[in-house]
């Protein structure tokens, strides 16, 4: 690893300051992805800045919103009373991410800036748009088995690896940052972006801007949740295809759905207009596979990834059943 | 016609010299540039002398590891892992993937698990570190220990290590009240010689008898 300088934030004003005057400069939160990649010199910051000892690490619940802290730890976040009582969703999600070590260090800021598993992006040996603007997709022609059936670009096809991502989707989280030039909010539908021309962002944040905390805002979706992860192991291992489904049913009729996918796009993947069909819609298997054939329109798949036009339609399905209990 | 002015062959020895001497010069300068860390030439390009120190200081680093206090001097870049091996002579947490894979590193930080390889030694400071080396009271083996050795949990061993302190950390945390539970928690310790029925079995064991722990 190369060296760099290693500072201490006390407070957020002096943390964001310090990265803002840096353009080398990253902060450190649980480490859990930034550390592997400055292990093999895909980031080589000058500087850390380690925001671990800010105040952010508590989960509040206001009159409208649960109020998460940036620092609050995956694991800690999974198992949350609220989270499961509230949010379940979130929960499932989370716990089907990762390992139980690195749950317990990652943050959930960290995790909304978690980068690509794409091979072409960790490969320093290989042309990467997203690492090295420019140089090209390796994984266009390449092994792109993991890879984007929505939302991709000739400059990457690239996918989000995160799972609590795809549950907050589904929540309309709202994720708060303050940076030089004050605090704003972000619907989490415009934090994470599409590749584009600008494969190197992954989000909309500014530089020197700090995540502190994300709210989730009430929903009735505390019964009728699932999170379903396709994976090539059963645990540990990076999606697929995952779908996060919340409904809301009253008498065996949909009074509100949300659906989103994971492993499929640049960002975490909301279906919308599957959300629109199933809304006063029956529970019924029927109008799973319907809904499930809506959120297909437009995907777009590359020579490894094809499986995941059929894959991804049956998770869908299978994870609508599961949420709403036609399945078990 | 004046005498043409012999030609004097420029002095071998003087001339080799010179060469040789500017061919090192010039090669120690690249490879110093070529093995100077990426901060430092940046550093120095841009005249910042003082960042240049900051970028090879050695920090002080305080924490406690398996019940005894220790003042170490590390690198900012060195891990939790490394400094646990090559300072402490702790060599019971292992390195398998070094990048957070594989789980051989696991050691309780504040009495959770974590990868020690992906933990910056020096975000560290004033916490307190449980490996391997200090679940045993004397010669009075953890029961984990035990159980492990009991159930043949192990084959190799090079997982073991962390294996027990992730299969400690899994009782702790209420996650090995069945065999589905206890295999999903412990997904983050891979065991290239396939223990794992073996493994699970030993903290079915543990599990059942609460308390012990």
């Amino acid at each position: 690893m190369n060296q760099f300088q290693y500072n201490k934030a006390k407070e957020s004003l002096s943390a964001i300051k310090l990265i803002a005057k840096d353009p080398n400069a990253h902060f450190l939160a649980g480490g859990t992805n930034l550390i592997d990649l400055m292990k093999m010199g895909i980031v080589t910051p000058s500087k850390l800045v380690d925001i671990n000892h800010l105040p952010l690490s508590k989960i509040e619940k206001l009159p409208t919103t649960l109020r998460i802290g940036a620092l609050v730890t995956n694991s800690d976040l999974a198992e949350n009373e609220f989270i499961k009582s509230d949010f379940p969703l979130l929960s499932l999600a989370i716990n089907a991410g990762a390992s139980p070590q690195l749950r317990n260090m990652a943050t959930v800021g960290g995790n909304l800036m978690q980068r690509t598993r794409c091979p072409y992006f960790f490969d320093t040996a290989m042309p990467c748009n997203k690492r090295v603007p420019g140089s090209g997709c390796g994984a266009l022609q390449g092994f792109n088995r993991m890879h984007a059936i929505f939302g991709a670009s000739d400059q990457c096809i690239a996918v989000n690896p995160s799972d609590m991502n795809v549950a907050m989707r589904a929540l309309d989280a709202v994720v708060h940052v303050s940076g030089p030039r004050g605090e704003r909010k972000i619907n989490i539908a415009d934090f994470h972006r599409l590749p584009g021309n600008q494969p190197e962002l992954d989000n909309t944040l500014q530089k020197g801007e700090l995540i502190t905390a994300v709210d989730l805002p009430y929903a009735p979706f505390s019964k009728n949740v699932y999170y379903l992860k396709v994976r090539d192991r059963s645990s540990y291992a990076f999606a697929l295809v995952s779908v996060a489904a919340a409904l809301h049913i009253e008498n065996n009729t949909i009074k509100e759905a949300r659906l989103a996918m994971g492993g499929v796009a640049h960002k975490p993947w909301r279906l919308t207009a599957a959300e629109e069909f199933l809304k006063g819609k029956t529970v019924s298997e029927d109008n799973f596979k319907q809904a499930s054939q809506i959120a297909m329109q437009g995907a777009k798949a590359y020579h490894y990834n094809q499986f995941k036009l059929k894959l991804a339609p049956n998770t869908i399905v299978q994870g609508l059943k599961m949420a709403s209990g036609l399945a078990s | 016609m004046p005498a043409k002015k012999p030609c004097t062959p420029p002095d071998d020895e003087s001339l080799l010299a010179g060469t040789r001497r500017d061919f090192l010069k010039q090669s120690t300068f690249l490879t110093a540039i070529a093995l100077t860390p990426a901060g430092v030439v940046k550093a120095a390009e841009n005249k910042l002398d003082e960042q240049i120190a900051a970028v090879f200081e050695k920090m002080t680093l305080s924490m406690e590891v398996n019940g005894v206090q220790h003042q170490l001097s590390v690198e900012p870049r060195s891990t939790l892992l490394d400094i646990l091996r090559e300072h402490l002579d702790l060599t019971g947490t292992k390195k398998g993937c070094d990048r957070g894979q594989c789980g051989a590193c696991t050691v309780h930080v504040n009495g959770r698990r974590i990868n020690s390889c992906l933990s910056l030694a020096i975000a560290n400071n004033g916490k307190k570190i449980l490996t391997i080396e200090g679940l045993a009271k004397g010669n009075e083996l953890h029961p984990m220990q035990q159980a492990f050795i009991d159930r043949d949990g192990f084959q190799c061993g090079y997982c073991t290590s962390g294996q027990i302190m992730s299969a400690v950390a899994c009782i702790h945390e209420g996650h090995a009240g069945s065999e589905m539970e206890i295999r999903e928690f412990m997904s983050g310790n891979i065991c290239r010689c396939g223990a794992y029925p073996n493994i699970v079995n030993a903290i079915q064991d543990i599990a059942k008898g609460e308390g012990k722990v």
